[in-house]
This record gives structure tokens, C-alpha cells and sequence, in this order.
């Protein structure tokens, strides 16, 4: 406490140079801050606005605003077929690989964190290496099995493979949440009668959802993103997601630059939209790894 | 008690080890367990299906195809030609070339990558007006899809209408000008800047979670120590932040080794092979030219190299971490 007063003190001393170089630090932390905001946020802003430009526009008028705005870009995808399409299409199979892989994880982390049996560790860290292979290390026999299998050009042959991929993390996260519940609760649990099944059903996962939550939006944010498994599985334009959709729209349209703007910025709406609801269950989600080793 | 729990088993069996002498079991101690292996069993069996079938089984296939000469069509592969592809693919200068590109992309990712999200994290760590708001924006890139991301910089690094060459012509440098994706010289800066655009969120977002692990008060005893706020991060803050680095290293290696859709996107791999990756030259023999064996080989190898650096890396520079965690885990359970 003496010690914290002195500190303080022996700052106040020279208030004069200190406030000249806080004020000096405070601008240049904000103009570091704002030359990167500007990096990241230019190439959006250039994407939407060039949207309601026509492509001469775009390269007469680069920089200022549209004259006159051209909405009719963003209106023809929009009344498109195809856009609404993949959007039905990406949010199904993200949605789908979402129940399977935290259904499925969540049983195998009950077991994994609240029961005793042999070999458990060994089983955990075979699930846990599975966080280190690469996707694209797989893809190709992941093809050939699924040909095989016949689930080509079938939403199942992407759902499937990005739940199993899916199982490490959220494994690990939900084994980590479990066992964080105090025992007595199960004990009592079991005092009134429950079966363990019914522990699990009626009682861990409600009291799990944040975790839940969590490991839902990872899997969504995955399975919305993913472009190679759905590039090597669907050969048909009707399964195509939006990634897909977006490669395939710029191919097509490859010199029509502003259409691809628009194209792309009404992709991003969706992504953006769930970012900013999801925020705090997508960072602490991303984060919960990292920090806790 | 109606339904015996096997709360009441596990003490016993966590407290001796299972090869352990087994203590006198009563007949419904036995029958208790057993219903617990059921429900252990029944529980598990989705998870090691799936895991087995579409993660395993995946590896096992790519490294028995990857001895054949195989074009994947009728039947099994039968052309046997022992490590013929392996020695191909080293022999070969594009996936030699994939090699040393991705190790640059690594170095550049470590050198200048990382540290630029660090000192950002370290910023945004401080009281400043817009904290939330700036956090936010840096984060956003990562939400959006590498295909989405791709042919938004497509646009803005396209020779003539694109925004970059329009802005260095406004401000006068037009001798800087380029067409960025497709020149040999240009082509891995600008694939960098776009991995540092949509990743440096990401590991800003790390460290920053990490920095706030770390208690206040150490900081401040380095200040009444004298230590100035160089110091206090030199000797305080970094080498806490160690585990999160570390982490942070690791997710850009194995990101690099696997890096696909971007390449995809921006270039394919090209001008003449001058930003391809392993992935995609992996994905050009597999889908493109029917080369299904020598495609395994090289999926074989990007799992080499993957698992070798993953236990390498697990071994000698996680272990303190994960060590840690583990006595942690023990001690609690």
C-alpha cells in the first residue's frame, strides 16, 4: 500500500513532461490505430461502394462516391435465384454440421469427463491429435471415400466430413466445461432418482448451453467458411454454398467488376450479421484454446 | 438409493492405478460398472465412428493409394510402384518450390505478422477512446470467408481498375504501380498482405485475451521497481504471454502448410506456379489431371510434415505449457 502511494507520487513529480508525452503517446497510439483501421476497412468500404458504381465509374471515378448510384447491381443478384439459393443451401449445412458435431461431442465429453474407464486418456488423445490434421491432408481420399459411398453432389458428404473435423475442439471444450460441474450436483441427482442418461439430458446440458453456445457458432463459423470440401463434393450449381457461389458468379462475370462487388459484399452480409450477434461466443471460443494451454 | 451411481465407483478406481491389484469387488459393484462400460461404449460409438470413418480412415487411404500409379477410376488401385511418387514429388521443382514458398510464408507470418498483431493487441490493451469499436473492425476480416476475401483483393489488386494501382497513381507513385497477381515478383507479397488483412484479427484476438490472463498488479510492482513501460513489457508481459504465443505460432504453421482456398482464389497457384502451395498442387494432380497416386503422395506428405512439426513442437516447446495444464487437471480431479 506504502509502496503503491510512493510509486504514484514520484509520477506526479514531474507533471509537466508527463502530460506532454501522454498526450504525445495518446496521439500516435491513435494514429497507429487508425492507419490499420484504415487498411482493414477500405477494401469493405471500396467493395460497397464500387457495388452501386458501374464498372466505367470505377475506373474514371475510383475514390469519390457513386454519381449517379447504380443500385440496379446489388437489386439484380438480390432478386436472383442463385444468391438465395446458396444462402438456403450454406445456412442448412452449417446448421446440420452444428447439431451433429455438438450432439455427438457433448455425449463423448460426458463420458470423457465425468466417467472412469480404461484406456479414456488414450481415447482423448487420440481426438485431441485430430485438432493437428489439416483439412486438406484428407480431402482427396475423403473424395474417394465419399465417390465410393455415394454421397457426391449430396449435402451429407459435406456435413458428415465437417462434423467429424469438428470433433476435437469441441470436445475439448465441452470436457473442459463438464467438468467444471461440481459433483455433489450429480450425487444429488442421483439420490433423487436420475439415471445418468437423465443427469445428462435433463441437467448438464441446460446447465451447459453457454459452452454449447460456444462450440455451435465455431462449427457454424467453420462450415459458412469452408470452400474445398464443398468445391470437390458439389459438381451441381443447386447444392452450390456461398463460397461456392461467389467463385462461380466471378468466374462468370470475370470483367464486370462492379456486379462482383456487389455479388461479394451481399455474401459478406450474412457472415457479418452473425459476427455481430455471436461476437462474445465466436472470441471466447477462439480464445478458450489458446489461453488455457 | 434406487439407482446406484457410479459417482460411488469412481473414487475408487481414479485412486489406484488400472492395472492395479483390484480390490475385492461386491457382485453389484461388478454390475454397476458393467452398466457404466454400456453407457461409456454407447456414448462414445457416434464420435469414434465418425472420427474413424471420416478422419482416420481418410489418412490410411490417402497413404495406401499414394504407393500406386492410380488415375482413381474402376476399382482399386492395382499398379503398384512402391515410393515412385514420393521421389517424383521431391525431384519435382514445383513441389520443391511449394516447400520453400511455404516456409517463406511461415517466416514472413512469425517476422512480421504476429509481431505487428502483438504490439496492436498491446495498444488496444490501454485505455483508449474506440477500444471495443477498433477491436471489432480488426476482428472482422476473420468472419468473412477466405473465397469472399479472395476475390475482393482480386478486384483491388487487378492492373487497371483495381483500387491499389489507383491509389498509388493519385498520390504520384505510379512507377510502383504493378499487377500485383499476376507478376512472378509481386505475386507472394501481395498473397501475404491479404493472409495478414483476414489473420492478423485473429491472432490480435489471442493475445489480447492472453495479455488479460496476466494480473495488473505485476505490472505495476515492475513500476514502482522502476521498470518504464518498455520494460514492463520486455520482462513482465511477453514472457507471460509465452503460452499464447506459442499457440499462436503453431496455428500459423499448420495454417500455412494447409493454405488452399486463398491461393485458390487469387491466382491458382500461378503466374507460372510462382505462389503455389502444396495444397494447391495437391488439388491440381487430384482433380484436374487424374493423377489420384501422386496426389496421395503429396497429401501423405503435407501430413508428414503437419504431424512431425505437431509432435516436434508439442514436445519441445509446449511441454511446459501443456505440463502445467495437465498437473493442474490432475491436482483438480
Amino acid at each position: 500500500m506504502t509502496a503503491a502511494t510512493t510509486g504514484r507520487r514520484t509520477s506526479r513529480a514531474r507533471p509537466v513532461a508527463r502530460g506532454r508525452l501522454s498526450w504525445l503517446r495518446t496521439m500516435s497510439l491513435h494514429t497507429v490505430v487508425i492507419v490499420l483501421g484504415a487498411f482493414v476497412i477500405v477494401p469493405l468500404l471500396f467493395g460497397l461502394i464500387g457495388g452501386f458504381k458501374d464498372t466505367a465509374q470505377l475506373s474514371t471515378n475510383p475514390f469519390g462516391l457513386p454519381s449517379p448510384w447504380v443500385p440496379g447491381n446489388y437489386t439484380e443478384v438480390l432478386t436472383s435465384g442463385p444468391y438465395w439459393r446458396q444462402l438456403f443451401n450454406s445456412t442448412f449445412i452449417a446448421l446440420a454440421t452444428a447439431l451433429i458435431v455438438v450432439g455427438v461431442s457433448a455425449m463423448a465429453a460426458f463420458v470423457f469427463a465425468r466417467f472412469a474407464f480404461r484406456g479414456r486418456e488414450t481415447l482423448f488423445t487420440l481426438f485431441t491429435i485430430g485438432l493437428m490434421f489439416p483439412f486438406a491432408v484428407a480431402i482427396l481420399p475423403l473424395f474417394i471415400l465419399l465417390r465410393t459411398i455415394g454421397l457426391l453432389d449430396n449435402p451429407f458428404g459435406v456435413i458428415l466430413p465437417q462434423a467429424a473435423f469438428g470433433l476435437p475442439v469441441t470436445i475439448i471444450v465441452l470436457r473442459a466445461f463438464f467438468r467444471t460441474i461440481p459433483r455433489e450436483l450429480e450425487e444429488a441427482a442421483t439420490i433423487d432418482g436420475c439415471t445418468s442418461l437423465g443427469f445428462f439430458w435433463r441437467i448438464l446440458l441446460p446447465m451447459a448451453r453457454p459452452a454449447l453456445a460456444t462450440v455451435s457458432v465455431l462449427a457454424i463459423v467453420a462450415s459458412w467458411n469452408n470452400f474445398f470440401l464443398p468445391l470437390v463434393i458439389f459438381n451441381d450449381p443447386n447444392w452450390s454454398t456461398i463460397p461456392l457461389g461467389v467463385q462461380q458468379f466471378y468466374g462468370q462475370y470475370s470483367s464486370d467488376t462492379a456486379r462482383i462487388l456487389a455479388y461479394v459484399v451481399l455474401s459478406m452480409v450474412p457472415a457479418l450479421a452473425f459476427y455481430a450477434v455471436a461476437e462474445r461466443q465466436l472470441i471466447g471460443g477462439l480464445t478458450a484454446g489458446a489461453t488455457k494451454g | 438409493m434406487t439407482r446406484p451411481a457410479l459417482t460411488d465407483v469412481r473414487p475408487e478406481i481414479l485412486t489406484r492405478s488400472p492395472r492395479g491389484g483390484r480390490p475385492p469387488v461386491t457382485p453389484s459393484a461388478r454390475g454397476r460398472r458393467a452398466r457404466g462400460l454400456v453407457t461409456v461404449t454407447l456414448f462414445l460409438l457416434p464420435a469414434l465412428v465418425l472420427f474413424g470413418l471420416l478422419v482416420l480412415a481418410p489418412i490410411a487411404v490417402a497413404m495406401y493409394t499414394s504407393v500406386f500409379k492410380w488415375n482413381g477410376l474402376g476399382g482399386l488401385p492395382s499398379d503398384f510402384i512402391g515410393l515412385d511418387n514420393f521421389t517424383r514429388a521431391f525431384g519435382d521443382e514445383v513441389f520443391v518450390g511449394d516447400l520453400r514458398r511455404g516456409l517463406v510464408l511461415i517466416v514472413l507470418s512469425i517476422l512480421i505478422q504476429l509481431p505487428l498483431s502483438l504490439a496492436i493487441a498491446m495498444l488496444l490493451n490501454q485505455k483508449m477512446r474506440g477500444r471495443a469499436f477498433y477491436r471489432l473492425l480488426f476482428f472482422a476480416p476473420y468472419v468473412l470467408s477466405e473465397v469472399i476475401t479472395g476475390v475482393l483483393f482480386t478486384m483491388i489488386l487487378s492492373p487497371d481498375t483495381g483500387l491499389a494501382n489507383q491509389i498509388l497513381g493519385a498520390v504520384g507513385l505510379d512507377s510502383l504501380r504493378s499487377s500485383w497477381l499476376a507478376e512472378p515478383s509481386t505475386v507472394m507479397m501481395s498473397l501475404f498482405l491479404v493472409m495478414t488483412w483476414k489473420y492478423f484479427g485473429f491472432h490480435m484476438i489471442l493475445y489480447l485475451a492472453g495479455r488479460q490472463g496476466i494480473p495488473r498488479e505485476l505490472g505495476e510492482a515492475a513500476a514502482i521497481d522502476g521498470a518504464g513501460s518498455w520494460d514492463q513489457f520486455r520482462y513482465v508481459t511477453l514472457p507471460l504471454l509465452g503460452p499464447t504465443i506459442r499457440i499462436s505460432v503453431f496455428l500459423s504453421v499448420i495454417g500455412a502448410i494447409q493454405l488452399f482456398d486463398l491461393v485458390w482464389v487469387l491466382t491458382s497457384g500461378g503466374p507460372i506456379h510462382s505462389s503455389e502451395t502444396m495444397a494447391v498442387t495437391m488439388f491440381q494432380f487430384g482433380f484436374k489431371r487424374t493423377q489420384i497416386g501422386y496426389a496421395s503422395a503429396i497429401s501423405v506428405v503435407m501430413f508428414g510434415i503437419s504431424l512431425v512439426f505437431a509432435l516436434a513442437y508439442q514436445r519441445f516447446v509446449l511441454r511446459r505449457d501443456t505440463e502445467g495444464a495437465i498437473t493442474s487437471m490432475r491436482g483438480k480431479r
